[in-house]
Parts: structure tokens; C-alpha cells; sequence
């Protein structure tokens, strides 16, 4: 039954040769939003998609406390078979009412809200198309349903027009799928450009915030809000795992017959929705991430730190400044050992191997949080030029400068 | 040419773009095994023969081609039905 797991393990041994287990990591206590301690030390957290620090926020943590000794600590079941509590309606209201949209819809997961949006959306005779440097979970969703699913080359609106026009004359509606800001490389969708193809050829627009929600626009909607063209957006999914620090996911959008999706997404039908608890702190990290909007500066300005500062250490970045910053590393074994010793170092960071990543190249992946202080930034550069340089990745003169 | 020489014309020159017409090209040549065309790079190998060819493959139909006659069959079928 496992043997085809055979080539996973003998790649994961691989992996594990040169340290410890990078998918195995168990730490033994968290500290904050910013650190934990593993294997008995203090460990720096640079890869946590906890953009806005909301983890620890103390009206998060006391709504959560107060909705399990009210309500207990799980629903038990599905909204469908089991009963929506009030706490799922409210927050749902309270999504939409952020987003701007009609109607929001709250999934168990992020992973679920694509799943369950993409293949119950895109029926038989539809058309999806995907970009290439897609989410598994995008792709999974569009698995499960019964579209045809074409891919698109990564961020290029060429390539998609072209193909929507191969499919201009067969029925069926077009549902084009795109991320706000892809969560390997940190780069985002240029969306005002493919809202024109959109436009063009009549088709259907989903944008997964996942990344982008709390992060971008001036009032942290995501993508579609810093550039104007929420408008143009037809659905938009995200999660509640980052920016939002806890877990679930969403879809949210302004045509009326939304109600229809909650008994045609499997991925929200047949699992138990989201307990108390986690109702109550999302709700309240809403409220925050909208008091706040200092929060979003602070995260700005951490990612424009973290990469000015490896660039003049010498590294050789991909995308943009954002608080999702990547190293492409020469090889896998490179990539291991860079992270191994970076966490020798104090500093924890995501390796991300191929197929996850764009070309399946390795990546040493960080994301900033709001809650990183200018020092335990400053930190993480140094730790990161010295590893850098021992492994011959930067010059020794460039990296000197900074450490 | 036929339809399949075309295709197969084409296949081979997008390899050598690549740099990965690494042994004689044929028929029963395994795009993983012959080629070393991993999933990843074989997805983004034949998002390069879509453009080429103007054509558009389903990912549905990408699971079952495992060596060049069978990227040679579904391109075959995807021109055909865009010419
Ligand atoms: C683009 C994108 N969509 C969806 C998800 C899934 O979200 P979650 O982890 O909350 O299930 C993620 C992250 O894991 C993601 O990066």
C-alpha cells in the first residue's frame, strides 16, 4: 500500500541527512508571535505567515476564552447537517461588511474555502484556468470539480489572453483564478492587467487573498484594493491562518444566489465548521486589523528591512519587497544545509522544495511580522550574511558590511 | 508533413531550446526516465509546446503522457480540433 511512498522517503532521507527533519520541526514551547524555543533554545520565528502578530493579541485570546465558556469548545458537526451557530452568521456579516462585499461565506479551513469554491463554481462544460505558480489548494479544488482546467504562465496576461481566445467560441462559462500575492516568491498578480483580459473576453474573476488580506490595500482588503479594481473581482477567497492568526477560510462576493454554494461546496457540507473559539478571535482580529492600520505600516517597513538588508549583504533576491521575502538557492543540498544552519544560528526560517515551488527550484522562504522589532530584524540579516557567506552564497566583503 | 511529424518537429525543437534533447528522440522516448523531464518541468515543457503550437491541453489530459508518442497523440488531437 505505501510502496509508492518509496522515492517521497528516500527524498526525505535525503533531506534529513545533513540535519534535522525541516518537516518534522516540534517546538517545545512558543514564546510569542516572534519566538519559540526549540530543542531547549531561543529561536528567532522568520517564517510564520503571522503577518500582523495577531496571535497574542490580548482581545483576540480573552473573546476566544469567553466564546468556549459560553458556547463550549467545538460545533460538533457541519452547518448543513449539524446547525449554524450565531457566531458563524455574525462573523460572516462582519467579513462582508469589511470586504465590502453582499455576502461572505466562512469554509473550516483556507485550504477548504478553495476546494469547496473552485469545484462547486466551475461545473461540467466550464472552464477554469489557472496560473501555473498556483496554491495546491487551488489546483486540488479545480481536481475536484469537473471543469477544464487549463494553466497559464505565471503573472503573464499574454498567455492568458491567448487562451481564453482558443476557448472564445465553446460554451461554458471562463473562470480565471489568480493569487494576490504568491506565497513562495512574494510577488503578486499584475491585476489591473489581467482585469483587462478579464474584461475582454467576458470571463469570470477569483482572487485568493490568502497572502494579501490585512497586507495590502489601505485598508488591508488585499491586492484588488491597492490597485483599484475590486470592482472587477468576482469572488474573493482567503484564509484566516495568517494575517488573522487562527484558522478557517472564506469566500466572499455580490451575486445573490450565494446561498446556493453552501449546498454545492462539498469542502463546507461535509466537515464540522469552525469552533466558538475561533469564531470569536477571528471576529475580534477583524476588528483589530481595522483599528489598526498602523499594523500594516510596521509590516511594510519590516519587509522593505529585511530585504534592503539582504540585498547589501549580497544576496540575490526574487521578487519585490513584501513580507514574503525568498532566497533561490543553488541546489537542494544547499538549501538544506543553509537551513540547518541558519537554525543552528537561532533563526527559523521555511525551506521549500520542489514541486511546491515555481520550477520546483529550492527556496529559503521568510515572511515578516509586524511583531519583529528593528533589532530582531537586524539579527536575522547578520545570521543570514554569515550562513550566506560560509556557503560561499554571498561575497565575504559584501556580507562583511553588514554583520 | 502529417499532422504527427509536425507535432514531433516540434517537440524536438522545443528540447533542443531547452537544452534537453540529451538522446535521439523517438516515439517511446520517456519524457521522465530518457529525458529527465521531472512532473514539474515536463507541466512547464508542454505549457512551451502550447504556445508553439497555439493550442490549449487540458491538465486532465497531461496525467497519461508519460513518453513522446503520447504527447505526440494528445497534441495531435488538440490542433486538429484547433485547426
Ligand atoms: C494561496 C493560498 N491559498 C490557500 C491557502 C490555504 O490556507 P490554509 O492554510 O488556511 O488552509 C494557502 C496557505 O496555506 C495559500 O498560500
Amino acid at each position: 500500500m505505501l510502496a509508492r511512498f518509496r522515492a517521497l522517503r528516500s527524498d526525505l532521507a535525503m533531506v534529513t541527512t545533513v540535519g534535522r527533519d525541516p518537516f518534522g520541526v516540534a517546538f517545545d514551547a512558543i514564546l510569542s508571535a516572534t519566538e519559540a524555543i526549540l530543542d531547549g533554545k531561543r529561536v528567532l520565528l522568520l517564517g510564520t505567515n503571522n503577518y500582523l502578530g495577531l496571535t497574542f493579541d490580548q482581545d483576540c485570546i480573552d473573546s476566544a476564552v469567553a466564546a468556549t465558556m459560553a458556547q463550549g469548545t467545538g460545533t460538533t458537526g457541519s452547518r448543513i447537517a449539524n446547525g449554524t451557530y450565531g457566531g458563524h452568521a455574525a462573523l460572516e456579516q462582519r467579513l462582508a461588511r469589511f470586504l465590502g462585499r453582499r455576502h461572505a461565506m466562512v469554509f473550516t479551513t483556507g485550504y477548504q474555502a478553495n476546494l469547496g469554491t473552485l469545484s462547486a463554481l466551475a461545473g461540467r462544460g466550464d472552464h477554469l484556468l489557472l496560473d501555473a505558480d498556483s496554491h495546491a489548494s487551488i489546483y486540488d479544488g479545480a481536481k475536484l470539480g469537473n471543469a477544464q482546467v487549463t494553466r497559464f504562465r505565471h503573472n503573464d496576461p499574454d498567455d492568458l489572453r491567448r487562451r481564453l481566445r482558443l476557448l472564445a467560441d465553446q460554451p461554458g462559462e471562463k473562470l480565471i483564478v489568480l493569487e494576490g500575492i504568491y506565497s513562495m516568491l512574494g510577488d503578486t498578480a499584475p491585476l489591473r492587467e489581467m482585469v483587462e483580459v478579464k474584461r475582454e473576453a467576458g470571463a469570470w474573476l477569483l482572487v485568493d487573498e490568502a497572502h494579501s488580506l490585512g497586507v495590502l490595500g489601505a485598508h488591508g482588503r488585499g491586492l484588488a484594493e491597492a490597485e483599484g479594481v475590486e470592482a472587477d473581482v468576482d469572488f474573493v477567497v482567503g484564509t484566516f491562518s495568517k494575517s488573522l492568526g487562527a484558522i478557517g477560510g472564506f469566500c466572499a462576493f455580490d451575486l445573490d444566489d450565494f446561498d446556493s454554494l453552501r449546498v454545492a461546496a462539498r469542502a463546507y457540507m461535509f466537515t464540522a465548521s469552525l469552533p466558538p473559539s475561533i469564531v470569536a478571535s477571528v471576529f475580534q482580529a477583524i476588528e483589530a486589523m481595522e483599528a489598526q492600520p498602523q499594523l500594516r505600516d510596521t509590516l511594510r517597513r519590516n519587509g522593505q528591512h529585511l530585504h534592503a538588508g539582504l540585498a547589501a549583504a549580497g544576496f540575490a533576491l526574487g521578487a519585490m519587497p513584501s513580507p514574503i521575502v525568498s532566497l533561490p538557492m543553488p541546489d537542494r543540498e544547499t538549501a538544506i544545509r543553509f537551513w540547518n544552519q541558519l537554525l543552528d544560528a537561532g533563526v527559523y526560517t521555511n525551506l521549500a522544495l520542489g514541486p511546491a515551488t515555481p520550477g520546483g527550484k529550492p527556496l529559503l522562504r521568510m515572511s515578516v511580522s509586524a511583531a519583529l522589532t528593528p533589532a530582531q530584524i537586524e539579527t536575522a540579516i547578520a545570521a543570514l550574511a554569515q550562513t550566506g557567506q560560509r556557503l560561499g552564497l554571498v561575497a565575504a566583503g559584501l556580507a562583511a558590511v553588514e554583520s | 508533413m502529417s499532422d504527427e511529424q509536425l507535432v514531433l518537429h516540434e517537440i524536438t525543437s522545443a528540447l533542443e531550446e531547452l537544452g534537453k534533447r540529451t538522446v535521439p528522440v523517438t516515439m517511446e522516448t520517456s519524457l521522465l526516465h530518457d529525458l529527465s523531464l521531472d512532473s514539474v518541468t515536463a507541466l512547464d515543457f508542454i505549457m512551451q509546446l502550447e504556445t508553439r503550437l497555439d493550442i490549449i491541453i487540458p491538465m486532465d489530459g497531461m496525467a497519461e503522457i508519460e513518453t513522446i508518442g503520447d504527447l505526440v497523440g494528445v497534441l495531435t488531437r488538440s490542433t486538429s480540433k484547433a485547426g
